[in-house]
């Protein structure tokens, strides 16, 4: 296998996701490359060597600048035929998504997503992939060559080796459609807000809720029970909850004792940031929300009437 | 202006899912949905679009014949005109094959907005607008938290892992829209009437140049092998709220000791 990996950055160090998928990718294979892509990035090459890699190949470039997709494609595009990569791997993110869609589309390959392990069966590279909601797991594969694969935020941790990579620059060369998407403002991490992720109890609300003012509901739960209050994407992005209370993959990753969600549908994108909580309560109105499947307790209602109740129970009971 | 929209037909959310143990696809039998995804791409178009004034919403749908009731839906809620790309040739198409059907579509349509939902909530994948986008050579912006369009651009933000980008791109562009970007209205008896009246052009892979064994799947890059179940996680209870659900909660955390 020549398998090349697709290590991120952030704020100039390599993202771990990256080189979780890294250190796994060295595992399994022999000939494991790591791809840097951005400006001024050149440094973080013997970094990126302790997880594994043998080489590491640097498109340093100012049109790399802005983690936008597109400039990433036509680098990876390039790499992959000059050097014959048989194997793309990356570790999922919302930039990475777009890059492996791109690339899969640049060269008519193969790409498998939402990976929860690889392994190598008879020569074969096969992923694991859980489907439905996570109700079954499938084995899936490749039918040719290059091989793509988007790996599950958090699946992989990173292990240094304790080795040395060559670090070599390499050619960019941009195409024009891809350069007419332009970053203007760049994502900064916002420090106000409680941090969730020490907490040892979340009470966390989403769209279920159904308009802003209802998270007085949650927060009157959180303060009863000592607890955090962390929110879904969904609600972070319409205005109702801060961004540094967002659970799941783009927000933060947490496993409190006690999580309890309500009007929270339970998405994969929510799951992977919450799923090693200790004890998972669910209160939801529709009996086929997803995130029935992992609660230990799940519970069939409205929040509106059963949050409040419940709120009144707890203090009572903490009372004496 | 002309603002296209894709949309996906999924199983209805309250129907059992399965993966056919045969031919290791989804089972597409089961009574099908709009994906709900898409209803906020819909609704940010049908947005967009009046607030240019004559503007055209055209949805388009690759799926079995059956899907076009998702596609009346679309028609329903406000969409001007529907493309239902169905060919037998397609079944099984991966991403790989999906987008380059789906882009010779969009090709012909000559829009100079393209929007997607956020996810198909059969696959999960949030990835056909960027594969889309390579073929089709235009700038991608996914994960719209909000769009503004202003001087033939669309401005965007984004989150990511680390809080909010603003993106911007000159039209024709290719946007996927969270979530949380509307709220998607529903279709008033008028517009389900009128759906039936409203043009709806199905159309082949010949109709559209692509070669059937480019798409389905023989054009796929991607296979399943097996079936399994997924890691088994401990005893999980249900309840249904009879009007003592908040005690039955409290009794739980009492037993586990976590209150
Ligand atoms: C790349 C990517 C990254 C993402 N990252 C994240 C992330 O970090 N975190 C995250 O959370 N999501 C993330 N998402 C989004 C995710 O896919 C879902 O869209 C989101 O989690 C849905 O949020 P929600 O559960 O609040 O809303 P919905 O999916 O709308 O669910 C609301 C739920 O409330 C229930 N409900 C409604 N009314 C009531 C009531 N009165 N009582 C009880 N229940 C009620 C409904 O039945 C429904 O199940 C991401 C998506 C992508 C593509
Ligand atoms: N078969 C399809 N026909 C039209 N649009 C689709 C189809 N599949 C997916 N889409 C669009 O692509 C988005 C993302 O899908 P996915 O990448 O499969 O999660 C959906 O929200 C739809 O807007």
């Amino acid at each position: 296998m020549a398998t090349l990996v697709y290590v991120e950055d952030h704020e100039g160090e390599p993202v771990k996701g990256s080189l979780g998928v890294l250190s796994k990718a060295a595992k399994l294979g022999d000939d494991v490359v790591a791809v840097l892509c951005g400006s001024g990035v050149e440094g973080l090459g013997e970094q990126v060597g302790k997880y594994g890699a043998a080489r590491v190949l640097v498109a340093d470039d100012p049109a790399l600048e802005a983690p936008l997709p597109q400039p990433r494609v036509d680098v990876l595009a390039k790499l992959v035929e000059s050097e014959g990569f048989d194997t793309v791997l990356f570790g999922a993110s919302v930039l990475t998504a777009d890059v492996a869609a791109g690339l899969a589309a640049r060269l008519d390959a193969g790409l498998n997503w939402d990976l929860i392990d690889l392994e190598e069966r008879d020569g074969k590279l096969v992923g694991k992939r859980p489907a439905l909601q996570d109700s079954v797991l499938l084995d899936v594969g490749w039918k040719s060559e290059p091989r793509l694969a988007l790996i599950r935020s958090g699946t992989f941790e990173p292990v240094e080796s304790g080795g040395t990579a060559e670090v070599a620059k390499v050619p960019v060369e941009v195409e024009d459609w891809s350069k007419q998407a332009v970053m203007l403002e760049r994502a900064h991490e916002e420090s106000e807000g409680p941090s969730i992720e020490d907490a040892e109890v979340i009470v966390a609300g989403g769209r279920g809720l159904g308009k802003p003012e209802n998270f007085s509901l949650v927060e009157g739960l959180a303060k009863a029970l000592g607890g955090a209050v962390a929110a879904t994407r969904a609600v972070v992005d319409a205005g109702w909850y801060p961004y540094a209370s967002q659970v799941g993959q783009t927000g933060k990753t947490v496993a409190p004792k006690l999580y309890i969600a309500c009007g929270i549908s339970g998405a994969i994108q929510h799951k992977v940031g919450m799923q090693n909580s200790g004890t998972i309560v669910a209160i939801n109105k529709d009996p086929n929300a997803p995130i029935f499947e992992y609660s230990d307790l799940g519970v069939v209602g409205d929040v509106h009437e059963i949050v409040p109740k419940l709120t009144e129970l707890v203090r009572a009971k903490r009372a004496t | 202006m002309k603002v296209l929209v894709c949309v996906k037909d999924v199983p209805d959310a309250s129907a059992p899912k399965r993966i056919d143990p045969q031919t290791f696809r989804l089972d597409r039998s089961v009574p099908g949905a709009l994906n709900d995804f898409d209803t906020h791409a819909l609704e940010e178009a049908l947005r967009v679009g009046a607030q240019e004034g004559d503007g055209e919403v055209v949805a388009v749908l690759m799926g079995p014949p059956k899907a076009a009731d998702s596609l009346r839906k679309a028609l329903a809620v406000g969409a001007d005109r529907a493309v239902h790309v169905a060919d037998d040739a397609l079944a099984g198409s991966d991403l790989v094959a999906t987008s380059r059907a789906l882009a010779k579509a969009i090709e012909r349509e000559k829009p100079e907005l393209i929007l997607f939902g956020q996810q198909a909530a059969d696959s999960d994948g949030a990835v056909l607008s960027a594969a889309v986008a390579d073929r089709l050579r235009l700038p991608v912006i996914s994960q719209a938290a909000s769009l503004e369009l202003a001087d033939g651009k669309a401005k965007v933000k984004r989150q990511t892992e680390y809080g909010y980008d603003v993106i911007e791109a000159p039209l024709p562009c290719v946007v996927a829209v969270s979530d949380a970007i509307n709220e998607p209205r529903y279709p008033s008896l008028k517009g389900i009437m009128g759906a039936k009246k409203k043009p709806q052009d199905s159309v082949t892979t010949a109709d559209l140049g692509v070669d059937p064994e480019e798409v389905g799947e023989t054009g796929s890059r991607t296979e399943v092998y097996a079936v399994g179940e997924p890691p088994p996680r401990g005893e999980s209870r249900r309840i249904e709220d009879n009007g003592n659900a908040a005690e039955a909660i409290l009794e739980y955390l009492s037993e586990k000791k976590l209150i």
